[in-house]
């Protein structure tokens, strides 16, 4: 099938790259471009492990094409911290103990990450609406939820 | 879990797009995806051709039009649901939007998009049935509007010709103060509902119900608008109702078997979910004074 280019930002880098039509954004992020912070579960719009940032908003990177990003901004988990330097978001899943084997880890740090810059003073029941399109099977949620519950509390004090 | 081959296009216009849709055979259009990829992950469809409408021109927006409101077909499901017009003259609507999806899929996800899936538990066609609302759609032959009624064909079968594209969506709101209520039963939040309710109601300044809309939907193939039970309720007090007629009608209706629930569990939803809208549309209703 023929093959299209794109130009887009990856995590504040202007990238150009041509893809196949039907490879999805998960695949080409791993694949491709070899991001393979981004985890895909279950391929069909329901794990929410794939979940990155595209113009500012959440999505499920396996129910979007590739070629669909043609022009856009998209953030992966890469954007984060880094060993050693970690993002406030993803120390707070370490402090709260809001991962256990990973794998859901980097969908709930994306979707909790834009959803934190939209609103930076959710309650509880906030938080766990806004990950209910997330799942995992280790941690039961309470540190996950804790874990931004704290930050953005250690956000509104420090400014 | 992977996509089989098709070959892509991107209309700009709606020229583009109608010319794409009379010359491509087998052809889908890709509004929101969050219904057609999993589809085409899981290989339950192989189009041929995918029409990408995410950079038609003046595809997506909320308008207050002369008589009413006006939602386009790619109006994002987060948009919809942020949107202050829809909340204040259509409350059903953005009530109902909070129990569509999570936040990853409404970022995504479309109001024309779904009311041209049609799933039998989809909220957003459900409340436009609920609304009378009226689909425009474009093809070959021009414009036509088709009215709510008329739209559901049956399971995941719109009114929408091969040809033919979903423009806009035509809403004519209630009266301001006037009384609505959504109730739905599903496994998780933002999961697909098994059983759902609408209800919307107008009452005179003597509390007298003058109109009544009341609708199931995730019960029969298609939502159901409740017609003979709305018309119980005409002339009746809003704080006595008598809304036995309405539950055994929600009750005796035609529901759908699955591997989630059986047909009898699915009616006794339904009954249940009626009475639950209907008194929340009570609650909500701001009587004149």
């Amino acid at each position: 099938m023929t093959e299209h280019s794109v130009t887009f930002t990856l995590n504040g880098e202007r990238r150009e790259a041509r893809v196949d039509p039907r490879i999805h954004l998960g695949d080409f992020l791993r694949h491709s471009l070899g991001l393979t912070g981004t985890h895909l579960g279950c391929e069909h719009g329901v794990c929410g492990a794939c979940t990155v940032i595209v113009n500012g908003a959440p999505v499920r990177s396996c129910l979007m094409l590739a070629v669909q990003i043609d022009g856009t901004v998209v953030e992966t988990v890469e954007s984060l911290g880094k060993p050693g330097a970690l993002s406030p978001l993803q120390q707070a899943f370490a402090t709260n103990h809001g991962l256990q084997c990973g794998f859901c880890t980097s969908g709930m740090l994306m979707t909790l990450e834009a959803y934190l810059r939209t609103t930076p003073a959710p309650t509880e029941q906030d938080v766990r609406i806004a990950i209910s399109g997330n799942i995992c099977r280790c941690t039961g949620y309470e540190g996950i939820v804790q874990a931004a519950l704290d930050t953005a509390s250690a956000k509104a004090s420090r400014t | 879990m992977k996509a089989p081959p098709f070959q892509y296009h991107r209309p700009q216009t709606r020229e583009e797009l109608g010319a794409l849709l009379a010359r491509l055979d087998n052809a889908k259009i890709l509004a929101g995806g969050q219904s057609l990829m999993p589809m085409m992950n899981l290989r339950v469809i192989a189009p041929d051709h995918l029409i990408d409408i995410n950079r038609v021109a003046n595809l997506a927006g909320i308008r207050e039009a002369v008589d009413g409101i006006e939602i386009g077909a790619m109006t994002r499901q987060a948009d919809v649901l942020a949107s202050d017009l829809v909340k204040s003259r259509l409350p059903l609507l953005t009530r109902a939007l909070e129990h569509v999806g999570h936040i990853q899929t409404r970022a995504r996800g479309t109001i024309g998009g779904s009311c041209c899936h049609l799933d039998p538990s989809a909220e957003q066609p459900a409340m436009c049935a609920a609304l009378d609302a009226e689909f425009v759609v474009v093809g070959p032959g021009g414009r036509r509007v088709i009215p709510a009624g008329e739209w559901f064909e049956g399971l995941l079968q719109s009114a929408l010709g091969e040809q033919e594209f979903l423009e806009v969506i035509r809403f004519k709101p209630w009266a301001d103060g006037h009384g609505y209520g959504f109730a739905e039963y599903a496994r998780r939040h933002g999961d697909f509902a098994i059983a759902g309710a609408a209800a919307l109601l107008e009452a005179g300044r003597d509390g007298r119900i003058t109109l009544a809309a009341l609708l199931s939907f995730g019960v029969e193939a298609a939502p159901k608008r409740l017609s003979e039970a709305e018309r119980t309720l005409i002339g009746q007090h809003v704080d006595s109702l008598n809304i036995k007629p309405v539950i055994a009608a929600a009750s005796a209706l035609d529901a759908m078997e699955d591997v989630h629930v059986t047909a009898d569990y699915r009616r006794h939803l339904a009954g249940v979910l009626i009475r639950r809208a209907l008194n929340e549309a009570c609650t909500t209703m701001r009587r004149p004074s």
